[in-house]
């Protein structure tokens, strides 16, 4: 018997959701990485399942794009967090704010 | 020999480049003598090339051009650098490379001690060169650049001293004025070009004839304009008057003897156009009619020495015109002749005049001056018994050349004139009995003007001054010869002119009883002028009722001028620049303002808080994937 896939669309929505919510009320640097890297993978989920339903190879090869950006995209945001980290202790997100306009 | 004939405008040329690159090495005055040497080199080759013409039979012989390069070859234009060498041409460079000679070694003396005693000469080289280009052209364009470098060169002469305001607004006028009038020239050349499809003068006025009467009488009284402007007659002569706050020489090169001539010269060149052209004649005759009588009158309540002098000249380039109007151009090239001789005559013997009496110009604070500077009394009595004309001096002949054939052609401007020729023996009778004769009023200046007894005495001038006097004054006197009335076939050097404007000259020929009275005529009046003159300035130096305020301030032309012209113009420039500042600037500003209203209300957005960033970013998709989802139910 296989699990049909409404259900895993609904597991990368409420993924996906409990990212997004953690992004924006968590203000530790590190913790808001985590949140986005949820976010990317109920995403990679999701083009997974609308693969397999519709039979469509391009939603897996998406995927692997997905990865290797958020790959990227870890080096750089980690680079970043530890070159914070290093300057000043415990810092949250909302002290990093001298872009302000 | 002829060949030699464009080494005239370059010998100057080469002077004005050498004395420009080396002038303040050389120095004072060996500048002067450079500058000197060169016109002087000039004449003598314009001297060869009189001989050379003499030696061929009178007609087409006599006339060629030899061209240096093409000047600007585009499609059906081309313009040579070629010079035209005939009796008329030859004529002018006579007269103007001699008298620019004479006046060059006067300088010598004249300037010694000016700061900038170089650069005068680099500018009166640079300004015989353009005068004998403007002369020698073999087409309108070329004349044209010569036309513009006297302007330019008497711009820069007349300001020469431009430390002081007057002289440098002085330089101004006459460079406004003149361009204005050039405009003129600009299009006669534009207009001759499209009816002939050449601007050589040969060629064009081989075709006088297939132009159509209204461009010819267009072309013609276009470049009458420019000669106008250059020429200084009505309405355009308040200029000439100012130009004489450059040193003297200048004024008696300038503008007396040669540029100003330089309108009466394009007239008699182009006299095969104006021979077709009768309605721009009559325009001519009585313009210069006008000119002549108006500035006598202005002349005749002057009080600074070289004012007069000026009105005068002013006056006399009206009779030129009169006598080209009336078709009579070798009169009015025999006045333009016998008129620099006499005039440079005057202009360095006034200049002898403030020079011995410590730049004093006006006419009532000199006086008895024949007993300190004999050889300036003799030399300037000469000149103004000449211009004044006295039988059997120069301007006598001169004149009465052009009131025969004003007689015959237009009876109305003959006796305008006369009358003209009655001021004109007034008004220097009166400027040599203030000058010359009475009392030595020049001890009564205010005190500080003199520095001591010694130095305030009137001196007589060093010999590089008083040589150019005595030659003129020998030239003044003897003028005359060049073209004796009734045209004496032994002795008319004049004569030879005849060829060149053929069929278009108009010669009264009037019958020796008629020439004889007309003669007699003139003699009276020019003594009659002469004699009220002397008895009325002779006892007394102050008459207000000889000398009205309208006289003096010349009809009050340059504050009509100011108030029809002038302030219109100004408010104008006011009125763009209200313009300019508040629609122009405003604009501007006003799209600066805006930009930077939109930004200061923008940056409150960015509040570097990264959450409310992700939130915005949030908010933003729930509501696309709202509208998507509402869309598509």
């Amino acid at each position: 018997m296989s699990i049909p896939g409404e259900w895993y669309l609904a597991l990368g929505a409420v993924l996906f959701s409990i990212g997004a919510l953690g992004l924006l009320v968590r203000r530790n640097v590190l913790v808001m990485f985590m949140c986005i890297e949820l976010m990317l993978n109920a995403a990679n989920l999701t083009f997974v399942t609308f693969a397999r339903m519709l039979n469509d190879i391009g939603g897996q090869a998406l995927v692997f794009f997905v990865l290797v950006v958020a790959a990227a995209e870890v080096v750089v945001g980690l680079g970043i967090v530890v070159a914070i980290f290093r300057r000043r202790r415990g810092t949250t997100a909302d002290d990093l704010h001298l872009l302000k306009g | 020999m002829l060949h030699a004939a464009y080494l005239m405008p370059l010998l100057p040329l080469a002077g004005f480049v050498v004395l420009a690159g080396f002038g303040r090495r050389l120095g004072d005055p060996w500048a002067g003598w450079v500058g000197t040497a060169t016109v002087g080199g000039s004449f003598v080759v314009a001297c060869v090339t009189y001989a050379g013409l003499l030696g061929r039979p009178s007609g087409p012989s006599r006339e060629f051009t030899q061209t240096l390069f093409t000047w600007i070859p585009v499609g059906g234009l081309q313009v040579k650098a070629a010079v035209l060498v005939d009796p008329l041409s030859v004529t002018m460079v006579l007269f103007v490379t001699g008298i620019s000679a004479l006046i060059h070694l006067y300088s010598v003396g004249y300037m010694k001690g000016d700061q900038d005693y170089p650069k005068f000469f680099v500018y009166l080289n640079l300004f015989v060169a353009s005068m004998l280009i403007l002369v020698l052209a073999d087409n309108l364009v070329l004349t044209f650049v010569g036309w513009e470098g006297v302007g330019l060169c008497s711009y820069w002469l007349i300001s020469f001293w431009f430390g002081r305001d007057t002289a440098a607004s002085a330089g101004q006028k006459a460079f406004l004025y003149n361009r204005l009038a050039d405009v003129g020239f600009l299009l006669a050349i534009f207009l001759v070009f499209d009816e002939t499809k050449s601007v050589d003068y040969l060629p064009v006025f081989a075709q006088a004839s297939h132009i159509g009467s209204g461009a010819r009488t267009a072309i013609c009284l276009l470049l009458f304009v420019a000669a106008v402007g250059k020429s200084a007659q009505i309405p355009l002569f308040p200029w000439l008057a100012d130009a004489m706050e450059g040193p003297t020489p200048v004024s008696a090169l300038i503008h007396a003897a040669t540029m100003v001539t330089a309108g009466v010269y394009l007239m008699c060149r182009i006299s095969p156009l104006l021979a077709l052209a009768p309605g721009a004649r009559v325009v001519v005759a009585s313009i210069g009619a006008a000119t002549a009588f108006v500035a006598a009158t202005i002349a005749c309540a002057q009080q600074d020495i070289k004012k007069v002098l000026a009105y005068s000249t002013v006056s006399q380039l009206g009779y030129m015109f009169l006598a080209v109007g009336t078709g009579a151009y070798e009169a009015a090239i025999f006045l333009m002749v016998a008129h620099a001789f006499f005039k440079a005559l005057l202009f360095l013997g006034a200049g002898s005049v403030i020079h011995g009496l410590h730049d004093e110009q006006n006419l009532k604070r000199m006086g008895n001056l024949r007993r300190y500077m004999k050889l300036t009394f003799v030399s300037f009595g000469v000149g103004w018994l000449a211009i004044a004309g006295i039988p059997p001096l120069s301007g006598f002949f001169a004149k009465g050349d052009i009131l025969d054939n004003a007689f015959a052609r237009y009876p109305a401007l003959w006796v305008v004139g006369l009358v003209t020729a009655a001021l004109t023996a007034y008004y220097m009778t009166r400027l040599f009995v203030l000058t010359f004769l009475g009392e030595d009023r020049w001890r009564q200046r205010p005190a500080g003007a003199v520095h001591d007894g010694e130095e305030a005495a009137p001196h007589e001038s060093p010999w590089v001054m008083a040589l150019p006097l005595v030659v003129l004054g020998g030239l003044a006197l003897v003028g005359g010869l060049l073209d004796l009335p009734g045209h004496h076939p032994g002795f008319a050097p004049l004569g030879w002119l005849a060829p060149v404007f053929g069929s278009a000259l108009y010669d009264a020929h009037q019958s020796g009883g008629t020439l004889w009275a007309l003669g007699i005529v003139d003699a009276v009046v020019a003594v009659g002028g002469l004699g009220v003159a002397y008895s009325v300035w002779s006892r007394r130096t102050e008459r207000p009722a000889l000398e009205p305020m309208v006289l003096q301030k010349s009809y009050f032309i340059d504050d009509i001028y100011d108030a029809a012209i002038g302030r219109p113009s100004e408010d104008l420039a006011k009125m763009a620049a209200v313009f300019d500042t508040k629609v122009i600037d405003g604009a501007v500003n006003g799209v600066a303002r805006l930009a930077r209203g939109a930004g200061a209300g923008l940056r409150k957005i960015q509040t570097g808080f990264v959450r409310q960033y992700a939130l915005g970013i949030v908010v933003g998709a729930v509501a696309l994937l709202a509208y998507m989802l509402t869309r598509v139910s």
